[in-house]
């Protein structure tokens, strides 16, 4: 039943042609600085939406998804720095990164861990990694030829042509793989969330113990989402490390933990573009906010959290959803278009 | 699959729930064949409904035995129990809110089947519970009887061979008590059922034999007539309601 999935994806191509004609048209037009800036952005996305498909598809509130995508962006550099070349150096990042949250997850989603502790769990790990990798500053803290660097992290090596380790990307490059990394990922995601593996997760998020009566074992399924989200999550920090020039500790601080959180809030749970949108758009407003000295940029943020929490809890792109299919459904004399036979897919 | 009438498809062994020293369900042997349709009454707080999870998994017996069609099911998993083809309805309406009626009733069609197959499925049991003005709405935004009837479909379209229903009929208006009667009986030439009722009338309109429970206890079993001219029955729980 391809066909049916296809019909349910047709917005996800559409933003994702959308994405490719930013991808070609955005180094014609745009300034070497930004294209750089925009790259840390893209990375960022990728994370945004990592958590939004766990989140948002999965149910699972996540507090510490920075954690993967820190983990993927060490796991990368070491790795790239060990190999001398970044082709093996990204597939070890993705499955470093997933093997971990295999392992956590297990004891999490088998435990039957409860939502509040999951959150509580996943941030304290975060936090962990945090303190830990802020105390190996020595020399005697390296893995093969990486020196860990302690709070002033590793310089991660660019990305090279596949099997090419002389030939690096040039920052313009880099752009391109990481708008790539994100409509790829953008499209698995909504795939995805349309199998029976999506619906199932979809189905969890709404009744678990339904789920359970009906003879899911929502153990693996939940397990099986939150694994695919830290690995995207890790391309995410691979695709950072590459924008920055650097990973350090801080990756994987509480003020980064919360801004995943407050992306997909905005952007609203439930959709995979709401998400990724609002973390181009916050990554903006708080470069913006940096070029001066009026108002605390934390204090700016804070104010939008409670803006939304508050009088857009959808968050905007759910919101702008409904507007919409409300306004279609008044609007006089047109033939209402038939929805998807199983009503919306991804967004 | 070769079942027969005769087999004995759900039995429990000195079942015991204790929370504390609460006996909710005490010793409790119980046998049901296939394709019975044996309805569990009792007063509140009789165990009926500590029974009904202890069969289902949703709750670990104290000690005693659950054997599902001869297999040791005793502590199982939810979905364990629901994987052997036993379609389950609990008290309160577990429904998945946020999606449509449509899409509740096909993720139960799927567990057990390929996607086209799943979809007619889905229509079919839609078509048969005259579902069909409410299949796009969400759940969530449903009456009460709705979403009992949403739920009933999710268990139905699984086409299991045993029936586990708790107060299927509470709630609903007298229509569709009726036709959840009626439903009941349908689903009855194909599967075992276990209902756990309040509502006398409906039990009347349903019932072969009833087991009723009290205190932890099986206190009797036999047919809904022999029952209410039970005198011990009559005090217990009809008194002041026949």
């Amino acid at each position: 039943m391809n066909s049916g999935i296809l019909r349910q994806m047709r917005p996800t191509f559409v933003y994702a042609l959308l994405g490719i004609i930013f991808m070609f048209a955005a180094p014609q037009v745009l300034q070497l600085f930004t294209i750089i800036n925009l790259t840390t952005a893209i990375a960022l996305a990728v994370l945004a939406l990592s958590l939004a498909l766990i989140w948002g598809y999965g149910g699972i509130l996540c507090f510490g998804q920075v954690a993967f995508f820190g983990l993927g962006a060490y796991a990368y550099t070491i790795s790239a720095i060990n190999f001398g070349g970044s082709t093996w150096a990204i597939l070890m990042a993705v499955m470093i990164t997933s093997a971990f949250a295999a392992a956590l997850g297990y004891f999490i989603f088998f435990g039957r861990v409860s939502d509040v502790y999951l959150g509580v769990i996943t941030l304290t790990v975060t936090l962990i990694f945090f303190s830990l990798i802020r105390r190996t500053s020595g020399p005697e803290y390296k893995i093969g030829n990486a020196l860990l660097g302690g709070f002033n992290g590793v310089s991660s090596p660019p990305i090279n042509l596949p099997w090419n380790p002389t030939s690096f990307l040039f920052p313009e490059q880099v752009f391109y793989v990481a708008m790539a990394a994100l409509i790829l990922c953008y499209v698995f995601a909504g795939w995805l969330v349309n199998t029976k593996f999506g619906r199932v997760c979809q189905a969890i998020r709404e009744n678990e113990l339904r789920a359970e009566l009906l003879g899911y074992d929502t153990r693996l399924y939940k397990l099986g989402i939150f694994t695919i989200g830290a690995g995207i999550a890790a391309i995410g920090g691979v695709l950072f490390c590459n924008g920055v020039g650097r990973i350090t500790p801080d990756v994987f601080n509480l003020y980064n933990a919360a801004l995943t959180i407050i992306w997909v809030i905005v952007g609203g749970r439930g959709t995979l573009i709401g998400p990724i949108g609002a973390t181009f758009a916050l990554f903006y407003l708080t470069s913006a906010l940096g070029g001066q000295s009026v108002l605390n940029n934390n204090l700016v943020l804070g104010i939008i959290l409670i803006f939304f929490v508050l009088l857009v809890p959808k968050g905007v792109a759910p919101t702008i959803i409904d507007w919409v299919n409300a306004r279609r459904k008044k609007a006089p004399g047109r033939v209402r278009r038939r929805r998807g036979s199983r009503g919306e897919g991804a967004q | 699959m070769t079942r027969q009438r005769g087999d004995v498809v759900v039995e429990t062994r000195d079942l015991c729930m204790h929370f504390g020293g609460v006996r909710a369900v005490d010793q409790v042997d119980f046998t049901l064949f296939d394709r019975e349709l044996r309805c569990l009454i009792g007063p509140n707080g009789a165990g009926k409904s500590t029974f009904f999870k202890c069969l289902t998994g949703q709750l670990r017996p104290t000690s005693g035995e659950v054997l599902i069609r001869g297999q040791e099911m005793t502590g199982a998993e939810p979905f364990e129990v629901a994987s052997l083809g036993v379609g389950i309805k609990t008290q309160v309406p577990n429904v998945f809110d946020g999606l449509t009626a449509e899409e509740n009733i096909w993720l139960s069609a799927r567990r057990w089947h390929g996607d086209a197959r799943a979809r007619a499925l889905t229509a079919e049991t839609i078509e048969r519970l005259k579902l069909g003005d409410i299949r796009r709405m969400l759940v969530g935004r449903l009456a009460h009887g709705q979403r009992q009837w949403v739920e009933l479909g999710m268990v139905v379209a699984a086409e299991p061979w045993l029936v586990l229903l708790d107060e299927p009929a509470a709630g609903m208006t007298h229509e569709e008590t009726f036709r959840t009667a009626e439903l009941i009986e349908e689903i009855n030439k194909t599967s075992a059922l276990i209902v756990v009722e309040h509502d006398m009338q409906f039990i009347r309109m349903i019932s072969r034999t009833v087991t009723l429970f009290h205190e932890g206890r099986i206190l009797m079993q036999d047919t809904m007539e022999a029952i209410s001219a039970d005198k011990r029955a009559r005090e217990v729980y009809l008194g002041h309601r026949a």
